[in-house]
This record gives structure tokens, sequence and C-alpha cells, in this order.
């Protein structure tokens, strides 16, 4: 944790004024360890971008060629210079599966949550700036999206939808909807009795307009900390769907796919189950670090 | 606090009637006629018809909704498509394997996650703090179904200590096949309750109240467990309770690895036959066990926070005097 206390300034010639985020990128530089998540998730989305770049100009083949194609006398082949992590059951590059299985992972979990914020958020925010009957209404319904834990709702719409990506991603997205009213619910009880709120509205602006243009940049701050924390969850929930069988389909490179026959092939091919793990835990470890980081920088009140 | 009691209790009902709903809802999306299933691919087209008419299938929505609460009312969940069997008593046989499952996870968690935060926060900074505060970090980033696999390998294909899988009858093999699902679903909530129980100690470490307790002479076990813990506890209960889904939905993955005879392995196993009434049943089954882990919850903070109670104590006195 920083010892970095806001009214500090070790970088005197920049003023004394500072915005809040000039302020929070500066704590947040001092949090060695979210630099570390945040350093961690861009080596991730290079890996992405390398891989689909890769894709892109051999027009697959190279996809096709190393990450797909089965190669049945590398069966099982323990971890090697050739093949650093081992090869899978049809004898492909592990290494490269996983780094092909990046992109998925990391989309869907992204993805799913920047979804969840988009169908849910706008009714926290209603909710919280009109109160009474309105809030009460909408919260209730929420409290029974809430009821459902969030990994079996998503089985259920997975389930009822049928097993692929896309409503893999619509699953969870739906199943994040409550959490982020919540959250954004609470964002805006804390702002909407400020001055600036009554000075708007004193200057004849509309509901829609103090709500989206004043209240919401004000409340952005805890809700991008907890859509941050909540990634990690995220890839979690995609990797554990995908490992039921209920995600990503093979041949389609994803982590928790990855690990759906490491169960099978434990004995003699411990590497297939332990790989994609490690580079699952780095990732939510990353996002966990980053969100930790971020809500120490953005969120004073909530500073230990 | 009886009132406090009742009104969270009337409170839930409706939470768990539209958990139902929701549930109902989402299912009655599946795609597939249960008509056909029920009378495989040779049937006439007369005879799914009649079927149809008879299961009630034609009928709207809503009452079809209806039928299916009052059924749940009456523990009938409807018959499974892929044996015939009636769903609420297979569910039953199930719960129960779940529910020791899930309970012997929460022991385990709070037996080991609330001694090491508070040990984590009496000892800040010490190195000791920072090891288990790693750990705890990486535990918490471990995917249920990894850490299991895992575990299996150490503990069951290298070292044959433990069972790889199933549930042993008899003591003490149902035990010893209880520890490994036990460690997989408890030690990322053990790390997280480990952690609330650290920042809710050191928040409390710093009131004055505590100087108070100490200057009056307490003995350092009677500030720690009567005052220091007491006050903290509010916040674990809360991140206890509300990541009870979170271990539900956890048991899912556990149960299905290890072969466990619960209610989350009967879900994957259902979504995989396509066995609707099956994992209709089951999620709500589990999502009403869920609501009211929640309301018991909800109403331990009546005896744990003393605001709550006078609250209501006073409310009530109030009432009783006009």
């Amino acid at each position: 944790m920083s010892t970095f206390h806001q009214t500090e300034n070790p970088h005197g010639q920049e003023g004394n004024v500072r915005s809040l985020w000039k302020q929070s990128v500066i704590q947040f530089k001092h949090n060695r360890l979210a630099v570390a998540g945040l350093v961690i998730i861009v080596l991730f989305i290079v890996t992405i971008l390398t891989t689909m770049a890769i894709d892109q100009i051999t027009n697959y083949s190279f996809y096709n060629e190393y990450i797909i194609k089965q190669d049945l006398s590398l069966r099982l082949a323990k971890p090697s210079m050739a093949h650093l992590f081992g090869c899978d059951e049809f004898g492909r590059d592990l290494l490269l599966r996983i780094l092909w299985g990046t992109k998925l992972s990391f989309a869907i979990g992204v993805v799913a949550i920047a979804m969840s914020v988009v169908m849910g958020a706008p009714f926290g925010m209603v909710a919280a700036f009109y109160g009474g009957k309105v809030d009460n209404a909408i919260m209730r319904i929420m409290d029974v999206l809430l009821a459902v834990p969030y990994m079996l709702l998503a089985m259920a719409i997975v389930a009822a939808l049928g097993t692929s990506t896309m409503n893999l991603l619509l699953a969870l997205a739906v199943s994040g909807i409550a959490k982020y009213a919540r959250i954004a619910r609470a964002a805006v009880l804390t702002v909407k009795d400020n001055e600036f709120v009554e000075a708007a509205r004193a200057v004849g602006a509309n509901d829609f307009t103090i709500l989206f243009g004043y209240i919401l940049p004000n409340a952005l701050a805890p809700i991008l900390v907890q859509v941050s924390l909540g990634i990690g969850d995220s890839i979690l929930a995609v990797a554990g769907l995908s490992y039921l069988g209920l995600g990503v389909q093979p041949p389609q490179p994803e982590w928790g796919a990855i690990l759906t026959t490491a169960r099978t092939y434990m004995r003699d091919a411990w590497h297939i189950s332990v790989f994609p793990g490690l580079f699952l835990i780095l990732a939510v470890i990353a996002f966990n670090l980053f969100g930790d980081g971020l809500r120490d920088a953005l969120d004073p009140k909530l500073k230990r | 606090m009886f009132r406090y009691i009742l009104k969270r209790i009337i409170m839930a009902i409706p939470v768990l009637i539209g958990a139902t709903f929701l549930v109902f809802t989402i299912m009655d999306f599946a795609p597939g006629d249960p008509a056909r299933i029920i009378l495989g691919s040779n049937a006439t087209e007369a005879a799914l018809a009649s079927l149809r008419e008879s299961m009630g299938l034609n009928d709207p929505f809503l009452i079809r909704y209806g039928r299916f609460l009052l059924g749940l009312l009456h523990g009938d969940l409807g018959t499974s498509y892929r044996n015939g069997k009636d769903v609420f008593e297979l569910i039953l046989g199930r719960l129960g394997n779940t529910v020791v499952l899930a309970s012997s996870g929460i022991i385990f968690s709070v037996a080991v996650g609330i001694p090491v935060g508070i040990i984590s926060a009496i000892k800040q900074y010490s190195k000791l703090d920072n090891v288990t505060m790693f750990i705890t970090l990486f535990l918490m980033a471990v995917p249920t179904f990894w850490f299991a696999l895992i575990l299996v390998i150490i503990f069951s294909l290298n070292l044959g200590w433990l069972p790889s899988s199933g549930m042993q009858r008899g003591f003490p093999d149902n035990v010893i096949s209880l520890i490994l699902p036990t460690l997989t679903l408890g030690c990322g909530y053990a790390a997280l309750i480990a952690r609330t129980t650290r920042s809710s100690v050191l928040e409390v470490v710093r009131q004055d109240y505590i100087d108070m307790a100490r200057a009056k002479g307490l003995t350092e076990q009677a500030v720690i467990w009567k005052h220091m813990l007491k006050n903290a506890l509010i916040p674990i209960v809360t991140v206890v309770g509300l990541n009870f889904g979170t271990l539900l939905g956890g048991s899912v993955l556990t149960e299905s690895i290890f072969s466990w005879p619960g209610v989350g392995r009967f879900v994957v196993d259902s979504i995989s036959y396509k066995d609707t009434p099956a994992v209709l049943g089951s999620v709500v089954t589990l999502a009403i066990l869920f609501t009211l882990v929640n309301l018991v919850v909800d109403l331990l903070y009546a005896f744990l926070d003393p605001r709550i109670k006078s609250e209501y104590q006073s409310t009530w006195k109030r009432a009783k005097k006009k």
C-alpha cells in the first residue's frame, strides 16, 4: 500500500491545484504492486494483439497449422526445449494454445463486465436519483437477480440458450447486471446531494443532463474501481464455465477449455493441468492488484 | 428484535418468488420439445400433440408458471426427462451432500481465515503478515477447478494419501473423502475471510474504545476477544454471507471434479442431457438455499450489532407506550 499522501507534492513544479484524475495517476504510480499488475495486463494485451496480428498476416494458416491441427506423434509430449510447456492430448503445443487462448479468456471476461455495467448501471443511477418508489421497484428486481448465485444464473442461461461463446458472454453479462446496478446506485447516492447538482438544476438542466452530465462523472471513480476488481472474477467465471463444457467449445483455445481434458490425462500429463492454470492465476492477480491500486488512488474513503 | 426477524422473513418471500419466476422464465427459452424428448423420435404427430396437451405445454406462460409454483410448494418439480424419476426426490437425495460440502467448506474457511486475519492484523507489516497476505492474494486468484486438479495430482496420484473422487460411506472414510473437496472449496474463501478480518480488525484497533479498554487494565486477551473481535465481526459476517453464493457456484465446479453426488453436479449433468425440469428444479433449489442463508446472515446482524437491536427495540417500546 502506498504511503504517499495526497497533500504532499513531490513534483513541486506542477503547481498546487491538481485534478482528481491527475492526482490519482500520481498516486497510482507510487503503488508498486498496482504498477506491476498494470504491466502484466499490458503484456497480456500485447500477447493478444500479437496473436491477432499473426492470424491476420498469415490469413489463419499459422493458427490452423499450430493451434488447431493435431499431431498424434506428439501426443501428451512432456515439456522440452522444442515444446516448452509440452503438448496436449492431440499433440498440439500447449504454450501456443495458451498464448492464443488469452484472447478469448480476456475478451469474454472484459466484454461481459462492460455489458453488465452498460445494462446495470443506468438502473442503479435512476434508482438512486429518483429515490422512493422508483428506487424500491428497481432495486427489488435487482434483489431477485441477486438471489440466484452468479455462476448458477450464468449456467441456467447457457443451458437455456445452448452452449456457445456468444451465449456464454450474454449469460455472464446478464448475471452481472444486478451487481453493477447496486454499485452505481451507491455511487450516485453519495454525490447526488452535492451543491453542484443543485446548481445544475438551478440553471435549468433537465434530469437526464444532471444524471449523466453532472452526477455520472463524479460517481465514476467507485464504479471503475469495482469494474477493475470484477474483471478477475469474470475471467475465472469464463474459465470455469468453459471447463464444464458450457462455454468456449473445442477446438478453439481458451484457458478453461484447455483444462477440461486435463483431469483425464493428469496421471500421464501433469503439464496440461499446471500451465493454463498458472496463466489464469497470473491474469487474475494482475487485475486484482490493478484494481486495489485503482481503489487506493481513486477512492480515498476506502483506504486503510 | 422479534419485529426485525419478522420483517426480514416477510421481505425474503417476494425475493424467493421472484427468483423462481426468473429461473422459470430463463428455462422457458430452453430448446427442444419436452413431448418429443419423452416419447422419442419415432412418436407420431398425434401422440406428441396429445402429450403436449396433457402436460399443459400449450397453456399460456403465466399459467404454466403458476402450476410450477404450486407444484414447488407441494414438493413436485416434475419428472426428469432423462430417467422419468421424480425431480424433487432426485434433488432431495443430493441436497444433503451439497449442504455437507458447503458447510464443511465454510467451517474450514472461517476456522482458518479468522485466526489468520487476526494474527496478521495484530502483527501488521511483520514478515508473517506479508507472507500471509501474499498467500491469500494468490489463493483468491486460484480457479477452484484448477486448485482441485493440483490437489488431486499431489495428494491422490503422487502421495496416494487421499481418494481422488467420490463420496465414501461409513466413518472415517466419509470424512477422508471430504478433505480434498473441502480444501478446494474452502481455501479461496478462507483467504477472502482472512483479508477481510485483517482490514476489519485494523479498523477497530485504532478506535478509542480499544485504548480505553487497555487503559482500564484489561488483559490483552479480553481486549482482543471482547472489544476488538466483537466489533470487527460485522464486516466479516457480511463477507461470509455475501459470498455464500460464490461458494455455491464453486461447489458446482468442485462437485463436478470430485464426482461428489450433490445438487451442483446434478445441475451440470442435467444441462448436458438437456434435462430441463431437473435443471430448473435444482437451480431453484440452490437459489432458495442461497436466499435462506442470506436471511440467516441478516438475522445474525441483529445479534451482533446492538444498533440494529436497539433500533427495533425502541420502536417496539415506543409503539407499546402509545
